[in-house]
């Protein structure tokens, strides 16, 4: 893997040398995010998500590990023992903040993620598997955010899993026995709560194994960059550390600083006031919402008012995963040899107006059923899939892009002004 | 090929779409939404002003206190503090001493089994326990309210938009009114029903709680306020605010803290970065 210039790991230290022959950790470490792994040199700050999304799930797992020690995962004093957090436990109010919104800065970050990847065609060949492996993980991630949030057992908890598990039985015939075996019970219950817990502790580190086949898959053709021009030589890249090392450190210090005024300042911005009543399966909530970073794939379920061939909320059902699924396609609808929208005028326009229509997706799954905030969100779901299925398609065929630079050097160099063999000589050390 | 089907998928969720776009547009048209009472006459809480509100707020200890007798003299006899222990008094700045003697005098006692007979009991408040209910259950408390149940209080200012300033405006001066004319005249059928009372700040505008606060100087504070209607239900609201988050203040604080820090961090990050990437274009 990697390009032939890459630096080879030398160790001077005998200690390292000896480690190095018995089990060559540093070298594997020195090889994927140390000077061993060339990367180019273009590449814009929407490059620092993937290392912050790491530093994210980081974050998960060490306050969630806390966390479970203190927690009960038993209806019957599940949102007490939250409380006991919040109140008795030491320094508990930081570390159940710092979960809870440390999972809305993770979804906030591979969202950001995930649209880098669009822009610059970074789903295309030869990073189709980097990508596939990519939707795996935030499938993952939903599953685990979802389950998570039914843990504190308050309304919202409770209510939520009450409809997202009610999708199942949506399926024609065998729907309702998969959701009831789903659940253990009838409705949510302990036997719920408890298999909801198990799997909350789990998949994190089943996303972490997916995210180490993610980098492995991406280091053998080596990053994108926003030019989606291929590497041609020495001069188009730079050894990650010191100079990705240098840029991440930036990307994480911005990141934690938002992190920190949420957590510190805001902590229930992003909440739902329902979630500090306990969970009652005789009251139903005035309006049942999930947490924000579901809301557009919420608003594509509600979007479906009619019934054709199929039921409504079978479609509904069908449109929401669906809408999740058909980013697994993705490198193949799209035929363009262009990865970067830099370079693809029209693809550009679309996909500016397919992220405000995310965007419009999320405000109706969050605003009042009425008949103005459905059409919407029924307009905005139809462009959601039009985007994909019937746009994307078609416009890569018939674009015409714009010329492509030479190599990554020369667009550098282009941007800086002037092509002199002089400044080529001083850019590419 | 691939084109041809996903054109073909891409068109039947655009087609169902639009049909149901179709009759939710012939729906609206057809019949209206009808106009609801609580969205014409509901009110959105007026503001406290506390001094615990805001990015650098703190609990004005002596408020919070006076917003503890609040409770204690009027609103413990319905609502129950389940999640506030009596030793976390000492937070706002009562004494050991003083806990112990709150907790010793308070007037419901807990639940307890008589040591010799194994009979249901109940004993004397310690300064460990928690805020006892005023009820022995819920079919209890129903059976005293009117069948409504008085909601636990520890959390409600977290449970609620905007909790402080709910809380405030509920019980505040002039928030239960009588119905408005206008009201009754336009939608007949949303009369405020018996043994309900009119609230604008309530979300269906009628609510099963009579009103707690009546008249000025219901309670006689020991720090001299003047106990106006209003003054108490700002100083329960923001008692309520202490005990739905008690550790507010170390929250700001170490927010604070950490905020300098991570601002460092940035600095010689972004320092660090400059130095590195000095003779690379990029
Ligand atoms: C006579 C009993 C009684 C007293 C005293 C009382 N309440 Fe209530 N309270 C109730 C009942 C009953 C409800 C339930 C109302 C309903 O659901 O309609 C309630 C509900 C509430 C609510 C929740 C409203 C909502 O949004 O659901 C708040 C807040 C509240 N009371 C605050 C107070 C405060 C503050 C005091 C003291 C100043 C107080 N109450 C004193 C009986 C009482
Ligand atoms: C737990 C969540 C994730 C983690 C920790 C993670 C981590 C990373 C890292 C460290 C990189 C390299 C740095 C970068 O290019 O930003 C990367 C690249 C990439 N990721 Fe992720 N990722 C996650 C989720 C996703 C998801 C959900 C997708 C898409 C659906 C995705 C698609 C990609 C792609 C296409 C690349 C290659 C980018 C390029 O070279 O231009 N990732 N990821």
């Amino acid at each position: 893997m990697s390009f032939p210039w890459a630096k080879h790991y030398e160790p001077k230290q005998p200690l390292m040398r000896w480690l190095d022959e018995k089990l060559p950790v540093p070298r594997l470490v020195y090889n994927a995010v140390g000077a061993g792994y060339p990367v180019p040199r273009n590449l814009n700050y929407f490059w620092n998500f993937g290392v912050l999304a790491g530093a994210a799930l980081g974050i998960q797992i060490i306050t969630g590990i806390v966390l479970a020690m203190h927690y009960a995962a038993n209806a019957g004093v599940a949102f007490g023992s939250v409380e006991g957090i919040m109140r008795d436990v030491n320094a508990g109010w930081f570390l159940r903040y710092a979960h809870a919104n440390g999972a809305s800065m993770f979804l906030l970050v591979v969202y950001i993620h995930i649209a880098r990847g669009l822009y610059y065609g970074s789903y295309k060949a030869p990073r189709e598997m980097v990508w596939l492996l990519g939707v795996v993980i935030f499938l993952l991630m939903m599953a685990t955010a979802f389950m998570g949030y039914v843990l504190p057992w308050g309304q919202m908890s409770f209510w939520g899993a009450q409809v997202i598990t009610g999708f199942f039985s949506a399926i024609p015939l065998v729907g309702e026995t998969i959701r009831v075996w789903l659940l253990g019970g009838y409705a949510p219950d302990n036997a719920a709560l408890n298999r909801f817990f198990s799997l909350h502790y789990l998949l994190p580190f089943v996303i972490a194994g997916v995210i180490i086949l993610h980098i492995w898959a991406l280091h053998i053709p080596g990053s994108n960059n926003p030019t989606g021009v291929d590497v041609k030589g020495e001069q188009d890249t730079v050894p990650f550390h010191p100079y990705y090392t240098a840029k991440d450190a930036v990307g994480l210090g911005v990141f934690m600083l938002l992190f920190a005024l949420l957590l510190f300042f805001s902590p229930n911005l992003l909440g739902h006031p329902d979630n500090y009543i306990e969970a009652n399966p005789l009251s139903t909530p005035a309006h049942i919402v999930p947490e924000w970073y579901f809301l557009p794939f919420y608003a594509i379920l509600k979007s479906f008012t009619a019934d054709f061939i199929l039921p409504a909320k079978l479609w509904g059902v069908l449109a929401m995963f669906g809408s999740i699924l058909l980013l697994f396609f993705l490198p193949w609808l799209d035929s363009s040899p262009v990865r970067s929208a830099n370079y693809r005028p029209k693809y550009r326009g679309f996909l500016i107006v397919l992220l405000f229509d995310v965007i419009l997706l999320g405000y109706v799954g969050g605003a009042e059923a009425n008949a103005r905030n459905v059409i919407l969100g029924q307009i905005a779901s139809g462009y959601y899939f039009a985007h994909f299925l019937i746009i994307l398609p078609w416009v890569s065929r018939s674009e015409r892009p714009r010329p492509l630079p030479g190599s990554i050097t020369e667009a550098v160099l282009a941007k800086h002004g002037g092509t002199s063999p002089a400044q080529t000589a001083l850019a590419s050390n | 090929m691939v084109r041809a089907i996903s054109t073909l998928v891409g068109l039947a969720f655009v087609g169902v779409l639009a049909l149901a776009l179709f009759f939710t547009a012939k729906d609206a048209i057809q019949n209206p939404a009808p106009e609801a009472a609580e969205h014409e006459f509901h009110l959105h809480p007026r503001d406290a002003a506390l001094s615990s509100a805001g990015y650098f707020g703190t609990f004005d200890r002596r408020q919070v206190q006076r917003g503890f007798q609040v409770y204690k003299e009027v609103c413990a006899a319905c609502h129950s503090l389940k999640y506030v222990a009596f030793r976390d008094l000492k937070e706002i700045g009562y004494t050991e001493a003083e806990v112990k003697a709150i907790a010793n005098q308070w007037v419901i006692e807990q639940p307890s089994i008589n040591p010799d007979t194994g009979e249901a009991t109940t004993r004397k408040n310690v300064a460990s326990d928690h805020f006892p209910s005023p009820f022995a259950n819920e079919v209890a408390a129903r059976a005293a309210n009117n069948n409504a149940l008085p909601p636990d209080l520890s959390l409600m200012t977290k449970a609620r938009h905007d909790g402080a300033n709910y809380v405030f405006s509920l019980v505040g001066k002039g928030a239960y009114r009588p119905q408005p004319a206008e009201l009754v005249e336009k939608f007949p059928g949303a009369k405020t029903p018996e043994g309900l009372h009119y609230n604008p700040y309530f979300a269906n505008l009628n609510i099963a709680m009579p009103p707690p606060l009546t008249s000025d100087g219901q309670v006689t504070y020991t720090d001299g306020t003047a106990a106006t209607h209003d003054q108490m239900a700002k100083d329960v609201a923001a008692f309520l605010t202490w005990t739905a988050e008690p550790k507010l203040e170390s929250r700001h604080a170490a927010g604070f803290a950490s905020v300098i820090f991570i601002a460092i961090f940035c600095f010689l990050a972004w320092g660090a970065y400059q130095n590195v990437w000095r003779d690379v274009k990029h």
